[in-house]
């Protein structure tokens, strides 16, 4: 009975290296016609505006009640030592290094990753990928290429303002329902803030947006079949994307912090 | 002899086990229109997206003016992308872009052309396929499945190709569209003097379109001659094909009733 379960085994492990050998390949493959001209500039704005300034409300959203209920949550824990005053650095490092490179980028690959699977796979599907290649113009650079420029660019921005916007939460708890000093809530969130914290976060989410796009782009561009093949690409994209995240969390973190 | 425009030599795909193209071996002269029919399923597709370089064959030649295209780098891929045009059975026009986009996008994107000029370019196109500008405006999904083929054929001849390929042109239209789609092509074929590749199994659109025809069958190109002879062809499948018989040396893969 041993010999089923190795087989099984042996073949979920080709398919994880195969799978994981053509995403290199077509990540490789992309970066490198970023590189080259022609540049589509339009493209990319457009991109960019699509990922970063229609993802604001959503990410706006999580990061301000994700810094309340930081608050709320450290002072009933931190109250029992005297440490409130610990309150404003624990919300502000937890959001910069953690909270908001990893809740926006989860937001942003349901949003736009899964958008993104299901444009070019259905672009796929339809052929228009085709007929672009026959227009001599290369989908990788038409179509990816500013696509994954534009996640790599934009996530940290909209990490940055997730960030803000997420302090302003663990004020708004803090001075209006914890009765903070806000004059003191501010100078303690600022004094422990590193230089690092900021930058680890971003750094971070840089990486988020590459693997966002990277796998909204992969996943839509090999979709098969017809509806069906393109919300496979979608789910596929999403929950690739989402797990990549928290993995790469994990490295990037231990790669800053780990002494 | 003059070199063909298009000359395949051997030319086999498979997928997995199922061997799709087994040898195929043709000539297309300059200027000629040659019609390949064959049942659903037999790798009519397949062929064309050979020698456009959409898929690369396993074996076998394809050269294009005389030059190998099989295992073309990139760059030398776009050189001779710049002379196919095509049209997809489904349209594939790009249902983000406007129908003047769409028709101007090989020439903005690819040749760098002002856009202002390429849309002068796209509304004359459009006027050939008998479309008016405010056509231009609307987006594909505003149109009929005929306008969207007559779109689709403006977009593949705006670059003005010197060889042009068609995906089943007259499928899902009714006659009268199918028919007026065939002018089109015919007309437009001439107008620019190119060589046309076509497939189809639509027996008045090859009758129309052809100069020469050639049927595809298990993988291998079991016939071929002038559009004339189609109906003395003296083969048993292309009879079969031509006159839509049940009956023949052709089995479909269908259960019994």
């Amino acid at each position: 009975m041993t010999i089923p379960v190795v087989t099984i085994l042996g073949r979920m492990t080709l398919a994880f290296l195969a799978a994981a050998g053509a995403i290199t390949m077509f990540a490789g493959h992309s970066l490198r016609q970023i590189a080259r001209p022609p540049y589509y500039r339009q493209q990319i704005l457009r991109q960019m505006l699509e990922i970063g300034y229609y993802s604001l409300p959503v990410v706006g959203l999580t990061a301000i009640f994700t810094g309340m209920v930081l608050a709320l949550q450290s002072y009933t824990g931190f109250a029992r030592f005297s440490a409130e005053a610990a309150i404003p650095n624990v919300v502000v490092v937890s959001l910069t290094r953690e909270l908001g490179p990893v809740l926006a980028g989860l937001m942003v690959a349901g949003r736009v990753g899964a958008a993104m699977a299901a444009e070019i796979g259905t672009m796929r599907v339809t052929e228009q990928i085709d007929a672009l290649t026959t227009l001599s113009t290369d989908p990788f650079k038409y179509l990816v290429g500013p696509r994954i420029l534009a996640g790599i660019l934009t996530l940290p921005i909209l990490v940055l303002i997730a960030d803000i916007i997420g302090v302003l939460g663990g004020y708004v708890v803090g001075v209006y329902k914890l009765d903070f000093n806000d004059a003191a809530y501010l100078r303690n969130t600022l004094d422990f803030l590193q230089f690092q914290d900021v930058f680890s976060g971003l750094v971070k989410a840089a990486v988020f947006g590459f693997l966002i796009t990277l796998m909204g782009c992969y996943h839509g561009y090999n979709s098969k079949g017809g509806a069906q093949g393109v919300g496979m690409a979608t789910t596929n994209a999403v929950v690739s994307a989402s797990i990549l995240i928290l993995t790469f969390n994990y490295f990037i973190t231990e790669a800053f912090f780990a002494r | 002899m003059k070199i063909p425009k298009i000359s395949l030599r051997g030319v086999t795909k498979s997928f997995g086990t199922k061997k799709v193209l087994q040898g195929i071996d043709l000539d297309v002269a300059a200027g000629e229109s040659v019609v390949v029919i064959g049942g659903s399923g037999t790798g009519k597709s397949v062929l064309l997206k050979c020698i456009l370089g959409l898929m690369r064959p396993e074996s076998g030649s394809i050269k294009i003016d005389g030059e190998e295209s099989v295992g073309l780098s990139d760059g030398g891929r776009a050189d001779i992308m710049r002379k196919f045009g095509m049209l997809f059975q489904g349209g594939a026009l790009f249902d983000s872009l406007r129908v003047w986009e769409n028709v101007a996008f090989g020439p903005i994107q690819s040749d760098g052309m002002a856009p202002a000029k390429a849309k002068d370019i796209a509304i004359a196109t459009l006027g050939n396929v008998g479309l008016g500008p405010e056509i231009g405006e609307l987006y594909p999904s505003e149109l009929s499945g005929g306008m969207q083929k007559r779109v689709a054929l403006a977009r593949a001849i705006a670059r003005k190709p010197e060889i042009i390929f068609f995906d089943e042109p007259t499928t899902g239209l009714d006659p009268i569209m199918a028919d007026v789609i065939n002018d089109l092509i015919v007309k437009c074929v001439s107008d620019l003097g190119a060589t046309a590749v076509s497939i189809t199994h639509d027996m008045a659109s090859a009758r129309k379109i052809g100069h020469r025809i050639a049927m595809l069958y298990d993988g291998k190109l079991i016939w071929q001659g002038p559009v004339g002879d189609i109906d003395r062809s003296g083969n048993a499948h292309v009879e079969q094909f031509i006159h839509g018989r049940a009956e023949g040396p052709i089995q479909m893969q269908v259960r019994k009733l």
